[in-house]
């Protein structure tokens, strides 16, 4: 097998450099150069087009009480529709990836694999047809039985929304379509698990779930805090299901289920791009700008930790 | 601590050899798990035909029956430590059965909704001066294959060549640096990616902008990862002694590469890069603010607006008019025809992975 890490020869003074192997070389040098060029580009043009709005008089922001007013409502939306997503995803991830790996029949594992990847494959917009035609109204009548009986928990108190086109669906529809992701790392962290640790632990009498508490879950840990944030990462910044699904109105509210829900960042901007102009153009750059570094901050840590594993596994 | 309900008790020395501990423990009998799944079953579907319940609601009573009466069954017979094996085994399977829900949900809703407008019309006509019912969604179906092409023109050579620098050529801090922000971008936002490319654009051409090529320089951006990281993990499984046989012929680096390595890893790319091209066909949050709607065809991707079927379907749903049952129908037609884009690249990445793949041996 071929070893990744020594894969060229290296390279000797004496070989003498044809013309076209300098140029191969350097168009390869110059596509990954061009990468983190492109990355520092998305950057520098949301900058620039965000500038107007970061130093325009706080009148002229849509809303009229600033840039920070305007995002602070957005912001939140973002983040917990995104958190409470997570909290749904992971747990079922985590069962899916060992469903997948440990209990499964070995022959079926990669089909299985492969319907659980098609959930990544539908597009955001179907999954926002389908949350509003489907699944909202679905939620109306539970919604209503939470806002009766468990009102008094911040997150029920209601009223509920007629329409069921609230937050608590969102958060479903966000779930599932982070769930492909997290399971997809989660799973390659427990193929992963050495099948030493595997065969010890059963050797010792332990039942399936005690061989997966202790030579499985332990391994994969870091993955899965390194996947959840990339699940983190994506549900931050899904932006049609939300559009589509929520009905947006009202401000900060940790209310799920009423009708008056704050928007979130990338929802907000695909709600008034299209007839935005000016001042009010800048301002939604702005909030993009937000996005994007909150974002890039979640996958560099989620990517961080994930990597660290890597080095110290001894699994590759 | 079990009950002797299965054990033997003919045989004294392995039941009670040492002041009372069994050596053998109870087990359920062989069929107990699918038996008692049957029995759940049965009583669910009784209670769903006879008594008339919701049958979502007798899946989820049935799953927790099951689990519940396993759980305890296994804890009389088999002692706690067996019972939570059973009680996990159940719950994991119940949590991939739960995730297939959505997935049936959405297949079933998008083909029941979008059979509606499945006729010749709604393929061949644009919504070019069409009101209420009729048109179609030529113009979107051109507008996505023109920007989707275009894309993967601009991030095919462009990913390609950055795996080949990260596999034959790189070393040190920028390889690392790419390898990382490689795997950074592939979690950008697509708003934000749409963004930069209209910002890019604006900058050029001045506010408002709206063309094709933007859209799909911003479906590069979300795609060029993608393309990177197939290739490379396709180049890292080329075995090294084809190179080295390549090397010993004289053959200089860039035809080895060109000649060997790549042929070699060919059916891989193809898989990838159709997996790219699944991932961002059915974009629209970054397309929604570079290409924006058109009702006509336009097949200039430099010149104007450009509809695409993702956000034809968007706005067909979201701003339906005056005869709105038209406007639904069109937009759950358009979303038919890209899950089944979407579903058929999928299938065809697989096929040629299986097909095309080098024999190892």
């Amino acid at each position: 097998m071929a070893s990744t890490t020594e894969a060229p020869p290296r390279k000797q003074h004496k070989v003498p450099q044809r013309p076209g192997d300098r140029i191969f070389s350097g168009i390869s040098t110059g596509s990954g150069a061009l990468i983190l060029v492109v990355l520092a580009g998305v950057a520098v043009f949301l900058i620039t087009e965000a500038w107007p709005a970061l130093y325009a008089p706080a009148s002229s922001i849509p809303g009229g009480q600033g840039l920070a007013v305007y995002i602070w409502p957005l912001l939140f939306g973002t983040l917990i529709s995104a958190v409470l997503a997570l909290l749904i995803a992971v747990p079922l991830a985590v069962a899916i990836a060992l469903f997948i790996t440990y209990y499964a029949p070995r022959s079926l594992a990669k089909v299985l694999g492969y319907i659980i990847d098609l959930l990544a494959a539908v597009p955001s917009i179907i999954f926002g047809l389908w949350g509003m035609n489907v699944l909202a109204p679905l939620t109306v009548d539970p919604a209503s039985w939470l806002s009766e009986n468990l009102g008094f928990i911040p997150f029920f108190a209601g009223p509920a929304s007629s329409t069921g086109r609230t937050m608590f669906v969102v958060i479903i529809v966000l779930a599932v379509m982070v769930l492909p992701i997290i399971t997809a790392v989660v799973r390659e962290a427990f193929v992963q698990t050495p099948s030493l640790h595997e065969e010890a632990a059963l050797a010792l009498g332990s039942t399936r779930w005690e061989m997966i508490r202790m030579a499985a879950l332990p391994f994969g840990r870091s993955s899965i805090v390194g996947a959840s944030m990339l699940g983190l990462g994506r549900a931050l910044g899904e932006t049609m299901a939300v559009a589509m699904i929520l009905s947006v109105s009202g401000g900060v509210s940790f209310n799920l289920i009423s009708s008056e829900n704050p928007p979130t960042i990338a929802a907000n901007i695909a709600l008034q791009f299209p007839e935005s102009t000016g001042i009010a153009l800048n301002t939604l750059i702005a909030s993009g700008l937000v996005l994007f570094a909150i974002t890039l901050i979640v996958n560099m840590a989620a990517r961080a930790v994930i990597n660290r594993r890597k080095e110290f596994s001894g699994a590759n | 601590m079990s009950t002797p309900t299965t054990t033997q008790n003919q045989d004294p020395d392995l039941d009670r050899p040492l002041g009372g501990v069994p050596l053998t423990a109870g087990q359920l009998p062989r069929g107990a798990a699918p038996g008692t799944l049957a029995a759940v079953a049965v009583a669910g579907v009784l209670l769903w035909l006879i008594a008339g319940w919701n049958i979502a609601a007798v899946a989820v009573l049935g799953a927790i029956a099951y689990t519940v009466i396993i759980y305890a069954w296994s804890r009389t017979v088999e002692g706690p430590r067996k019972a939570t094996d059973r009680f996990v085994t159940a719950v994991v399977t119940g949590a991939f059965l739960l995730a297939l829900l959505p997935l049936i949900s959405v297949i079933v809703t998008v083909v029941t909704n979008g059979l509606a407008r499945f006729d010749a019309e709604f393929f061949t006509y644009s919504m070019s001066g069409v009101e209420g019912e009729g048109g179609g969604i030529y113009h979107a179906i051109m507008g996505t294959l023109i920007i989707t092409g275009l894309a993967t023109l601009i991030s095919v050579p462009i990913g390609m060549f950055t795996a080949i620098y990260l596999v034959e050529y790189g070393r040190g801090k920028l390889a690392k640096a790419i390898t990382f922000f490689v795997d950074v971008m592939t979690g950008i936002p697509s708003i934000v990616a749409g963004l930069f490319a209209y910002a890019l654009f604006v900058v050029i051409f001045g506010p408002g902008v709206r063309m094709g090529f933007a859209g799909a320089v911003a479906l590069s951006v979300l795609m060029i990862p993608t393309v990177v990281r197939s290739t490379e993990e396709m180049l890292k499984l080329v075995p090294n002694e084809l190179r080295e046989a390549s090397y010993a012929l004289a053959v200089p680096k860039w035809r080895t590469i060109s000649k060997v390595v790549l042929p070699t890893a060919l059916a891989g790319i193809a898989t990838g890069v159709t997996l790219a091209i699944a991932r961002v066909i059915g974009e629209t949050a970054p397309l929604l603010v570079t290409a924006g709607l058109a009702d006509a065809m336009n097949m200039n991707p430099f010149d104007g607006r450009m509809t695409t079927l993702s956000v034809f379907s968007y706005y067909e749903y979201q701003s339906p008019g005056l005869f709105a049952e038209a406007a639904f129908d069109r937009a759950w037609g358009a979303a038919l025809v890209l899950i089944i884009i979407v579903m058929l690249l999928n299938l065809v990445a697989r096929l040629i992975s299986k097909l095309f793949a080098p024999k190892t041996r």
